[in-house]
Order: C-alpha cells, then structure tokens, then sequence
C-alpha cells in the first residue's frame, strides 16, 4: 500500500490529478471526516426534500394529553412508531417536526446563499475586472456593509417590512454578499493582467465574454469555498431570527423556532429544545468540514498530500 | 514625514468612520421611513384616524422626504431618534443606561476569550500536532458551528438547572454574568486562538526569527518578542471581531437571561412597535461597532511598519 501511494504522489501533484467525478469521490472516501459530514448534509437535504415520506408523524397534529413527553413515549395516533424524540408542549411529535424543519434550513440556506453569492461575486469581479471609479464605488459600498451588524440590521429590516418568505430571504442575503465581493475581486485582479487575458483581449474578446470564460472559472473554487461556509452562517442566521419569532410563521416549521417553543421548559422537558439545536449542529458543523476538506483541495500544493496523506498536519506546518 | 504619514492615515480611517455612520443613518432611515410605512410599523393595522395624524406629526412625515430625510441624518449623527412611543420619553437616554450591562457582559466575554485564545494559540503554534493544537482546531470548528442560544439553553440546564451554580437570568455579579458570557465566549475563543496559531506558524517560518534563534536568544524572548510582535495585526484584528460578534449577538443572548442591555432593549422595542427607540438601539450599536474598527485601524498604525512607512 505505501508503495502504491509513493507512485500516485507525482501524478496528483502535478495539475493532471484526477478530475471531475472521480476527484469528488476521491475526495470523500479519502477522510472519515470528510464521508461523514456528506453523509450527514446528503440526509439532511433528503429530510427536506420528502419530509412527507419520512416523517412517522403529522408534524402539525396536537395532542394535549401527551403535551412534553419524554422520548420514545407511545403515541396514541400511531401504535407502530413511538415519540422517538419526545412531544413539544403541545404534544407534537419532534423528530417529525424536525424533519419539517430541515426543509426551512436547507430552502434558506441555499436560497440566500445563492442570491447573496451571485450578487456578491458578480460586484467583486466587476471592481476587480475594470478597476477604476468603479471598484472604488463597489468596495467602499463593501467596507460600509461589512461594519453594519448583520442579524440587528436583518432584524430591523424585518420588523419594517414584516415577516414573509421572501421578505425573510432579502433581509439575511441583503448583509451578506460582501465577502464574495472581496474574495471576487482580488480574484479578480489577479487574473486580470495574466497572459491568457491579454491574448483574448488582443483577438478582440468582449468583457463579458471573457470575465464568463476566462476569468469565471478560475476565480469560481475560493467563492464555492466561501459559500459553503455561508450556508453554515446563514442556517444559524435564519434559525435565530425564528428564534426571536420574526422567521417564517406557522405553519412553517423551524429548527430555530421549535428551540424557542422548548425554553420556558427547558428545566422539566429538555427534549423540546435539545434535539433540534443537536441536529442543527451537527448540519452546521459538517458544512463547515466540508468547507475546510474544499480549501485543502483546491489548493493544488495541498490536493496531493491531502489525498495521500499519512500525517496530516505536520507537512503542512513545517515547510 | 513619518508622522505626517501617520497623521493621514488616522485622518483618512477618521473620516472612513464617520462616512460609516453617515451611510448607517441613511439606511436606517431609508428602511424605516420610505421601505416600510411608519404609520403601520407603529400601529400595526386598523386604526382611528386620529392616532393616525398623531403618529404622522411626532414622526414628522407630513414633511417632504428630503426635509425628513435631513432631519434624521442630522439628528442621528447628534445621536437623537426622537422620543420613544412606548415610554414618552427621548429614545437616547433609555439606550444610554443600558449600555453599562451591554459593557459589563461585553467585557466580560472579551476578558474569558482574548488572552486565553492568545497563550493557547501560541502554545499551539509551538507544538503543532499535538493534542493542544488538535484540541484547539475542534473546538474552533465546534465554535464557528455553534447555535448560540441553542448553548444557552443547554448550559441553562447544565450549570443552572442541574448544578445549581449560576443563575439563570437577571442583571448581578458572577452568578449572573458567568453564563451569557460563557456562551458568547465559545465562538471568539476558538477563533482567536486559531488565528493566533496561524499567524505565530506563519512567522516561524520567516527569516528573522530563524536569525533570532541563530544568536542564541532564548526562545520565549523569540515567541514573544519578535514572532508575537509581528503576528499582532492579525491577533488585534481577530480581538475586534470578538467585540463586534458579542455586540451583534446581544440581541439574542442578552434576551434569554434577561440581562438588561441595548440588546434586550432592542427586542423589547421590536415588541412593543417602537421604531424610534428600535432606530436608537441599533443605530447605538452600529456606533460602537464602527468605534471598535477604528480603534482596531489606529492600532495598526503603531503595529504595522508597512503603514508607519509607506
């Protein structure tokens, strides 16, 4: 086995390392970590995508008699499938309710990210592309933003324009396409003057077809990194603006919310606050594994060791 | 010449703070008054005309916009939002004696968090792989992760219900600070301590402390006088983010335990429909954000030779 790895080192570490597909796959079955925190995103994003399917429980069906009841609790509704979890004070079933709730996180999160990414990179790589007056304006628009506090200037926004969907997906991607701007731009500016630019400047290239072609691509891996950060923060964002009940409304489920709902019984029925904060967690904190397995990755000095690695860090840390 | 460039940088990062402020003004007006109906936002729906005309005079909108507009920026540029709806009384003074509690819990966080993470960042930088460094990058992913009124809970349950140590809500000395601070402390923890390792690596590897290490000096006058040294930009950079952070993550923590502060004042104002005082609060607490990045900003200007002699 060692032999075969001290074969492949070359390969890898030179740009023709596996691609694609079969780098991703590479990838995650390389690190527990890395296989574990998919693993754990890929049942999230199917708890969202058939909740209907997956939940033993309606998420909405009440049953006072069985109002905060302890995990595994038989239910009355049905014989087959107890509490698992436990029932929230108005005895709903939680773990269905938290299957509901990852459909919130996921649509959010993705959502906002989407909008706050596209906006935030397409600004950064204007200002980086074309300089000038130009990302003057963009980047000191960027330092105003950056020192607004985010969650109280969402919260204000909110409270003017009221709850709603969208109104909910605006305010949390309205302060946070920054940092894309920032990472777009001196991307941006790097590949602005290289070589292969200037050849498609002198065959007559438009802007926007080389910023789409030339450029695009090479600014797109840091930005990708960055997003999936951003779904982490934006996920804790959403669920803390439900918390302080200016998320989405009922019958809309959240994670954030149903930690709200367990707090005045957070002394006789942790259960209610306990397991959705759990699973939010861990969802949170496999993106940000992720996040960091994508940053070794894309470093194309770190790819190969990453990959064939036998001591992970000290390589890295005594050049 | 040396201080003549400092001089404008100062000056240059001065303006750049007051520019922030001026813009916050704006959008804060721009929200409230022309994105949102003030009339509703107050009121809510449904009611007499005549309260109607009452809320329209004391907000001023039956002005022009740019009239009101100027009004506003000037006033909160002086730091004046009016009077608040809910207790008939200017917004400002109410903001103003709840800032000591915001202090205290701010403080606080930036005591339990700042000098640990510094000495066991750079302890770590000194052993990398070992079980502190290792100890160090879950815990500050752990951090970054973290649901942080989520942890208040499960700390409310742990020390407070079940332990019996700390109280769980209410405005006092130890037994009360310690467990809002606790959660606040979690996340700028771990990032201050990773970054300080990062940083401390990165100047390890640089010539100077190599020639350091040449001249026989002892290694703790290395660490701390010459790799500390110029490691600290990006060490005081992180600090004030953990000020910020705990600022803007008031609103939630602050209201669990019930610890009197502009946070908490923030949610009640939210409640009870008031915009002047909500404008107040979080224009108060973007002021003392924007205070803090410059204080960060000056501070590089004694830090960072590149900027000393540019």
């Amino acid at each position: 086995m060692a032999t075969q790895t001290a074969r492949l080192q070359p390969t890898i570490e030179s740009s023709s390392g596996p691609q694609g597909i079969a780098l991703a796959l590479r990838v995650i079955f390389a690190d527990p970590i890395t296989f574990t925190s998919v693993l754990v995103l890929l049942i999230v994003v199917i708890m969202a995508t058939s909740a209907n399917i997956l939940a033993p429980h309606d998420p909405a069906l009440q049953n006072l008699r069985l109002r905060n009841q302890p995990p595994m609790t038989a239910s009355v509704s049905d014989v087959t499938f107890p509490h698992v979890l436990g029932t929230d004070q108005l005895g709903r079933d939680i773990l269905s309710r938290i299957i509901f709730g990852a459909r919130t996180s996921v649509v959010i999160g993705l959502l906002t990210t989407a909008i706050s990414g596209v906006f935030g990179s397409a600004l950064g790589i204007i200002a980086g592309y074309y300089g000038g007056w130009i990302d003057d304006l963009i980047m000191r628009m960027v330092d105003i933003v950056m020192s607004i506090p985010s969650l109280l200037f969402a919260l204000l926004l909110l409270f003017i324009v009221g709850p709603g969907f969208w109104n909910l997906v605006l305010a949390l991607a309205a302060f946070r396409w920054m940092l894309y701007a920032r990472i777009g731009r001196g991307q941006a500016l790097n590949y602005r003057n290289s070589p292969f630019v200037d050849a498609a400047v002198a065959i007559g290239s438009s802007d926007a077809g080389i910023i789409w072609r030339h450029i695009l691509p090479n600014v797109a891996s840091p930005l990708i990194i960055l997003a999936t950060t951003e779904v982490a923060i934006l996920i804790l964002a959403e669920a803390g603006l439900s918390f302080l009940g200016f998320g989405l409304q009922t019958p809309s489920v959240s994670w954030g919310g149903m930690i709200n709902s367990g707090r005045p019984y957070i002394a006789t029925a942790w259960w209610i606050s306990a397991f959705p904060g759990l699973v939010m967690l861990v969802t949170t904190l496999s993106l940000n594994l992720l996040a960091a397995t994508l940053r070794s990755v894309a470093d194309p000095v770190q790819r190969g060791r990453w990959l064939n690695r036998q001591r992970p860090h000290r390589n890295r840390n005594r050049r | 010449m040396r201080t003549f460039i400092i001089a404008r940088y100062l000056i240059r990062r001065l303006l750049h703070a007051v520019l922030v402020l001026f813009a916050v003004a704006s959008i804060v007006f721009f929200l409230g008054r022309v994105v949102g109906d003030p009339v509703r936002i107050v009121l809510g729906v449904e009611v007499p005309e005549e309260r109607v005309q009452a809320v329209r005079d004391q907000l001023g909108l039956n002005d022009p916009l740019p009239v009101q507009y100027i009004r506003f920026v000037s006033g909160a540029l002086v730091l004046d939002f009016g009077d608040s709806f809910w207790q008939k009384v200017p917004a400002l003074p109410l903001v103003v004696e709840r800032l000591p509690a915001t202090f205290a819990l701010t403080g606080t966080v930036f005591l339990m968090a700042v000098p640990l993470g510094i000495v066991l960042g750079t302890l770590a930088a000194l052993r990398p792989d070992s079980i502190l460094d290792r100890g160090i990058s879950v815990f500050s992913m752990l951090g970054v992760s973290m649901v942080d009124f989520w942890l208040a809970l499960m700390l409310i349950l742990f020390f407070a219900v079940q332990l019996g140590w700390f109280k769980t809500s209410g405005y006092g000395g130890f037994q009360y600070i310690m467990l809002p601070a606790l959660t606040l402390a979690v996340q700028p923890f771990g990032r201050v301590a990773q970054i300080t390792r990062s940083a401390m690596l990165d100047q390890f590897d640089l010539p100077h402390i190599g020639v350091a290490r040449a001249k026989g000096l002892r290694e703790r006058r290395i660490v701390f006088l010459h790799a500390m040294k110029n490691a600290a930009v990006p060490i005081v950079t992180i600090a004030g983010d953990t000020i910020t952070s705990v600022l803007n993550g008031s609103v939630l923590i602050e209201t669990i335990f019930a610890w009197p502060g502009v946070g908490q004042l923030t949610l009640l104002g939210l409640g009870r429909r008031d915009l002047p005082l909500v404008e107040a609060t979080v224009f108060t607490i973007a002021l003392l954000v924007v205070i803090v990045n410059l204080v960060v900003d000056l501070s590089y200007a004694y830090l960072n030779p590149k900027i000393r002699y540019q």
